[in-house]
């Protein structure tokens, strides 16, 4: 039976991945991913809270569900946008690469 | 409301207006004679008067400073003197000043100097004195450097500027130095602080007294251009001739003279007999009476001869009033005022028929072909020069009695001067008037136009008359009546005696000449007066202190305040341009650096 500490372990080390990708990373669509990445880090961790957060009537609490969904969703919206975003970029520059794309440089 | 305002306000209004709307129109001559017109004939009718008017000006706390207005004797009389020479010379200066480019702003500027002028003498408070002792220095310089893009008249201008400042200087100390000793600036106050603080404090009295007079004195050495501070006076004829008559022969140097008599005026002739700074004030009149004759003897520049004679005549006003006998110095200021500016305005009037000619050797014979000029130039000549029955013999002779009885040696430094007069006014009209033409110029010469002539003729009369008991009495600032209209005595031979060794000297060296047969270069030269100031005060003194307050400004201000504070500015830009480094995931880091940190912070608070 995995407890709850095997559940957060994962998603920790799923939010790290993501984020070292993030970071590291120099294609932006792998970045992109890295992010949805962390987002279901983040998911898995509050799917474990609630799973294992019992009420009084012996259900689980499903406010951290509900809360998934909404992450889902907005997730969701925003891979919509980003990725059009991603392909205006190309468009305009020929490339994804993060390394050529510093026009905000001061 | 009293019409002294009117004769104050009304040239600083016609300034204003002809600076700010007529400039354009060309109206502001006439705008300009017409209120000089007006400002003489109130002073006519305020002759007499003894009133005092004021409005506080600048308050602060329970201490305010007033403009206000002193109608007196001398004050009356010396308003007839600066508005009738004003008068007359802005009616010349309508003809001399015809064709020039900007006649506006000389006017506007002579308006500005009637303004400044008539403040201090209807003063009635040493402040106000001061603000307007200041005005008629910036009115001098704005006129002096009326032909700026000349260089010659713009570093004039600065210079009398400067040497005004100086002297100014020391006017405001002593103003101070007065105001701390009677606790007051008003002139009618004034006495009454002096002898409380006498009686307060009798040992340190005449000390402390005689250096607030001396410090005064300054301000009359830099504005009545005595010995050392004179040097600005001659430069200053840079400026228009008609200027010259006014404001640097007639009015404006004695202003000095003026305001030193006031001064003992107000505080009484007794408390000067004896003081120390009465000896100080005499002797510089007297050392700059002779030192100035003597330099006259030498300049060829017409314009220059007559600004030696005025510091020469200054020099007799101050000693006059060094002496306490402030009345004969107030007459001689009187008559001096009309015979000069009908000197200098004969000069003008020669100047401007010979084609801007200044050189008296390359004129000559101008009587013939001016006699109006030339004999008008002649009683003005008389009267400098002191002629029996001419209106400087009378003043002359009163400062001549003066220094006869109270101090001989100034006595015959005065004699002295008085050979030395009639020889250098003779050598001028010999060398001018009489003989050939000796230039182009001159031979063109012809008569002025009555716009000129007509000053010139009317200053004549009064340049004869102004000595006459029956004028003097009435129209002099100060005026002591003498018994008889001649005294003959001791003083009137000697003043004759020097008189026509002055005059045959004169003819018998320079008639007929064609150049000159003396030449004395230390005369030439000045005294090497100017060149002492070039060489040893500016070179060591001004330009030591111009090189420190440019490292100062250079390296502290500049370098360090200035371009220190840009610097640092700079740097903390350059500090934050690295941050923008246009990476995205420089930015993801930075983020996620500060998300760990909010979290840490949170999560382990102190």
């Amino acid at each position: 039976m995995a407890t709850l500490n095997d559940y957060l372990l994962v998603s920790g080390l799923l939010f790290a991945i993501g984020l070292a990708g993030v970071v590291l990373r120099r294609n932006i669509i792998i970045v992109f991913m890295c992010l949805e990445l962390m987002l279901s880090a983040a998911n898995l961790t509050l799917v474990a809270f609630s799973r294992f957060h019992v009420s009084p009537n012996g259900l689980p609490d499903y406010n951290g569900q509900m809360l998934v969904f909404f992450v889902i969703t907005v997730a969701a919206a925003e891979v919509a946008v980003g990725l059009a975003i991603i392909v205006a970029l190309y468009r305009a520059r020929q490339t994804i690469h993060t390394d050529e794309l510093t026009s905000l440089k001061g | 409301m009293n019409p002294a305002w009117f004769l104050l306000f009304l040239p600083l209004a016609v300034a204003a207006a002809n600076q700010l709307v007529l400039k354009k129109t060309g109206l502001a001559p006439i705008v300009s004679v017409a209120s000089a017109l007006a400002t003489f004939m109130i002073a006519v009718l305020l002759l007499g008067k003894n009133e005092t008017a004021h409005f506080a000006w600048a308050t602060i706390g329970d201490f305010s400073i007033n403009i206000g207005i002193k109608l007196d004797q001398l004050s009356t009389g010396m308003m007839i003197v600066v508005t009738g020479v004003g008068l007359l010379v802005h009616v010349f200066s309508l003809a001399y000043m015809k064709d020039d480019a900007a006649k506006a702003r000389y006017f506007t500027g002579l308006s500005l100097f009637m303004f400044s002028m008539t403040g201090i003498v209807l003063a009635d408070n040493f402040i106000m004195t001061f603000i307007f002792w200041e005005l008629v220095g910036l009115s001098s310089y704005l006129l002096i450097g009326h032909w700026y893009q000349k260089d010659s008249a713009a570093d004039a201008a600065k210079k009398a500027f400067l040497c005004n400042r100086i002297g100014d200087f020391g006017f405001m100390v002593g103003i101070l130095m007065l105001w701390g000793i009677t606790g007051h600036l008003a002139f009618d106050s004034m006495k009454g602080g002096l002898e409380a603080f006498q009686t307060a404090n009798p040992a340190i009295f005449g000390g402390v007294l005689s250096a607030a007079v001396l410090c005064i004195f300054c301000g009359a050495v830099g504005k009545s251009a005595q010995l050392p501070l004179h040097v600005w006076l001659p430069d200053a004829m840079e400026g228009p001739t008609p200027v010259s008559a006014l404001i640097h022969a007639a009015t404006m140097v004695a202003a000095g003279v003026y305001m030193l008599f006031r001064l003992q005026f107000t505080l009484g002739f007794e408390v000067f007999e004896g003081l120390q700074a009465s000896a100080v004030i005499a002797w510089t009149g007297g050392i700059t009476a002779l030192v100035a004759a003597l330099m006259a003897t030498q300049q060829d520049d017409i314009k220059r001869v007559l600004a030696y004679s005025t510091l020469s005549q200054l020099g007799y006003m101050v000693m006059a009033v060094g002496l306490v006998s402030g009345e004969a110095g107030m007459f001689h200021l009187f008559t001096h005022a009309w015979f000069k500016a009908l000197l200098f305005l004969g000069s003008g009037a020669v100047i401007f028929a010979c084609h801007h000619e200044q050189d008296i050797w390359k004129m000559g014979g101008l009587l013939k072909k001016m006699p109006i000029t030339g004999l008008t130039f002649l009683i003005g000549f008389a009267a400098l020069i002191a002629v029996p029955f001419t209106s400087g013999f009378f003043s002359k002779e009163q400062i001549l009695e003066a220094a006869h009885e109270k101090e001989p040696i100034l006595f015959w430094i005065a004699a002295a001067v008085a050979v030395l007069t009639p020889f250098y006014r003779t050598r001028l009209y010999v060398v001018a008037f009489l003989g050939k033409n000796r230039s182009e110029n001159a031979s063109h010469a012809h008569e002025v136009g009555p716009l000129m002539s007509g000053p010139l003729v009317l200053l004549a009369i009064l340049g004869v008359i102004a000595g006459f008991p029956f004028v003097a009495s009435k129209f002099a600032p100060a005026y002591h009546q003498p018994e008889h209209l001649i005294h003959l005595g001791f003083v009137t031979y000697v003043s004759i005696g020097a008189l026509l060794t002055g005059v045959i000297a004169g003819f018998v060296l320079y008639a007929g000449k064609e150049k000159d047969p003396v030449s004395i270069p230390l005369l030439q030269n000045r005294f090497y007066i100017d060149g002492i100031y070039d060489n040893f005060i500016v070179r060591y003194f001004q330009d030591a202190f111009a090189a420190i307050i440019a490292f100062f400004d250079e390296f502290i201000i500049n370098g360090l305040l200035v371009g220190g504070l840009s610097r640092a500015a700079e740097s903390f830009g350059n500090l934050f341009r690295k941050v923008q480094s246009g990476s995205l995931q420089g930015y993801a880091f930075a983020f996620g650096l500060g998300v760990i940190l909010v979290v840490y912070f949170t999560v382990f608070p102190r």
